[in-house]
């Protein structure tokens, strides 16, 4: 680490000139692994990391393997109706004691010495347990391992390695609003549709924090998207807010709101939909007024809102709600999980159209997103020339009395928290 | 029953015909002849691609696919990935499907269905992307031509890790 330090001192990772109106970022941090370490450290085993949403695991014996910040775990809901996440190792010889993606079962049993475990993680059963002393479990050492920190917010599951992190609702700060914004769009709850898109590329998680939040990149990079909408006939309509406007909430947290041509499922119709995507869109929204009032319900309604909270969940609530964590698993690599979000009363042609909305932007077959992959990709092999050419820009509106969403404000509120996890740790 | 009605509750074409069609369009494919690809494909036809490791019931309308294509956004597919501007695949990356066990499900010629495994490799800035899986077709004969009415591709790995997007047609 020493190394480290003393080429941080030469040469910072982040250069904030507010009098010059210039913040740039040394492209080092996406290639170095000794800055993948750190991340690990002071990021990635320090933070609240998204898991899983209550809907995953709705019933007891519910249950998910997931591997989130690079540790294996299990998510499940217990006899006693609490979710739990344990590491998935057996306490006897480490092996994985769950293979399946998910299911719902009664016990976990690692097959290599059939050691069984309760939902709630411990320890019922195993061969020849009369030739264990008596007191050998009497403090649960035999039983598997509880991640330190589970929390949730509005049923959004979080886990936390470190012991003494603050709490949950602390953590997510002025994010809580947002999530709000989001969560509320049912009175019955949200739930997570069935199917994962796993994907990853070769390029620097850090990237995909910029680019989910990034309003600057979109008609560049997607006009076949655009293209495709108009050619669509009335898959587009009227934006119905004036609001462009960059958020920082806290923590590193950040959120661009604004108003878009497209329709969406909570619930702004455009014409393809017909009189029913009228109808059933006025009766979302009225019922939205009736709990909430004519402005917080137009706000749910008519605002797109795309929100990365510290440092790798992306709630995009666009022309459908996407929930998309993802990472690293070298500096020039990275895994993403992306899931649909949706009310769970949503109706079955409303349910239609948000999967179909979802598809023909989101993921890794969508008329987006490949682009924005294909563009990271290029930004990490462009970082071959980092010695010679060594710096990232993110200067756009810095000076701005009024940011908006084309600028790059919502980037420079991870950027400093990067900084300040990263570069502020052990100088 | 009649003649007529009996020949329409048949299938004419052969395992070995059908092959033939699957390899003209993989070769239209890997050649990026997309428009006369899409012409192998009946008005109204789907194309769908379920997240890997789906099983065969699953449902584009309670399900997130990585492509749920109807007629018109299958067009459409088909116009993007011949612009300069979609950039994933500018320039067009190089393509070899291979495709094999093919062997038919069942149906007449109205309508029958098909199955075949593939492995299509996909090359890019000296990365080759391999995608293995199985393809499920629904067709129909037409004045003696074989033509898709549907056709879902299956893609048989756990996840898309190493692959990173389906920016092709499998």
């Amino acid at each position: 680490m020493s190394a480290v330090k003393a080429e941080t001192i030469i040469e910072p990772y982040v250069c904030e000139d507010r009098a010059r109106g210039l913040f740039r970022v040394n492209r080092r941090v996406f290639v170095d692994p000794a800055i993948l370490e750190r991340e690990r450290r002071y990021i990635f085993d320090t933070c609240w990391l998204y898991v899983g949403h209550e809907s995953e695991v709705a019933a007891k014996g519910d249950f998910l393997t997931r591997t989130v910040g690079g540790r294996e775990l299990i998510f499940v809901r217990g006899k006693d109706d609490h979710v739990r996440a344990f590491f998935n190792t057996c306490p006897h010889r480490g092996a994985m004691v769950c293979r399946e993606k998910q299911g719902n079962d009664k016990m976990f049993r690692c097959f290599y010495h059939a050691w069984a475990f309760d939902l709630q993680g411990k320890l019922v059963n195993r061969p020849g347990a009369e030739r264990y002393a008596e007191g050998s479990n009497v403090d649960g050492v035999h039983n598997l391992v509880q991640v330190p920190r589970l929390d949730h917010y509005r049923g959004l599951y979080f886990v936390n390695y470190d012991r003494n992190a603050v709490d949950l609702v602390t953590y997510l700060a002025g994010a809580t609003e947002f999530l709000e914004l989001v969560m509320d769009q049912s009175d019955v709850g949200m739930e997570i549709v069935g199917g994962t898109q796993e994907y990853g590329f070769a390029a620097n998680w850090k990237l995909l924090c910029e680019n989910s939040i990034d309003g600057y990149h979109g008609m560049p990079t997607h006009a076949t998207y655009f293209d495709y909408v108009m050619a669509s006939g009335g898959q587009l309509g009227e934006n119905l807010t004036t609001v462009n406007k960059p958020n920082d909430l806290g923590n590193g947290h950040a959120v661009i709101e604004y108003g878009a041509p497209w329709g969406r499922p909570v619930a702004k119709p455009v014409k393809a939909w017909g009189e029913k995507g009228d109808a059933d869109t006025a009766e979302i929204r009225a019922g939205l007024e009736k709990r909430f009032g004519k402005a917080r319900a137009e706000r749910i309604a008519y605002q797109n809102r795309n929100m990365l909270i510290f440092p790798n969940l992306v709630i995009n609530d666009i022309m459908a709600v996407t929930v998309r964590t993802f990472f690293p698993v070298a500096p020039g690599q990275q895994n993403v999980s992306a899931w649909a979000l949706a009310p769970k009363d949503e109706n079955a042609q409303m349910r239609e159209r948000r999967l179909y909305n979802y598809l023909e932007f989101l993921g890794p077959g969508g008329f987006a997103t490949p682009d924005d992959c294909e563009a990271l990709a290029l930004c990490q092999r462009g970082y071959n020339n980092l010695a010679m050419a060594g710096w990232n820009d993110i200067s756009k509106g810095m000076n701005e009395p009024n940011p908006i969403i084309e600028d790059e404000a919502q980037m420079r509120v991870f950027w400093r928290e990067w900084d300040r996890r990263i570069s502020g740790v052990g100088l | 029953m009649s003649a007529a009605a009996a020949k329409a509750q048949a299938l004419s074409i052969t395992r070995i015909e059908l092959e033939d069609f699957l390899y003209l369009e993989a070769a239209l494919l890997d050649e990026w002849r997309l428009e006369e690809w899409l012409a192998l494909f009946v008005p109204g036809a789907r194309y769908l691609v379920p997240p890997a490791g789906a099983n065969d019931d699953a449902d584009p309308a309670t399900t997130l696919f990585y492509v749920a294509d109807d007629y018109h956004r299958l067009t459409e597919r088909v116009k993007r990935l011949g612009k300069k501007n979609a950039h994933v695949e500018f320039p067009h990356s190089r393509c070899r499907r291979m495709v094999s066990n093919v062997r038919i499900l069942g149906g007449s010629d109205a309508s029958f269905s098909a199955t075949s495994n593939f492995v299509t490799y996909r090359s890019k800035r000296g990365i080759t992307e391999t995608y293995l899986g199985h393809h499920r077709y629904e067709l129909c004969v037409d004045a003696g031509a074989i033509r898709i009415r549907n056709k879902t591709s299956f893609i048989d790995t756990d996840d898309i890790n190493a692959q990173g997007k389906v920016s092709i047609i499998l």
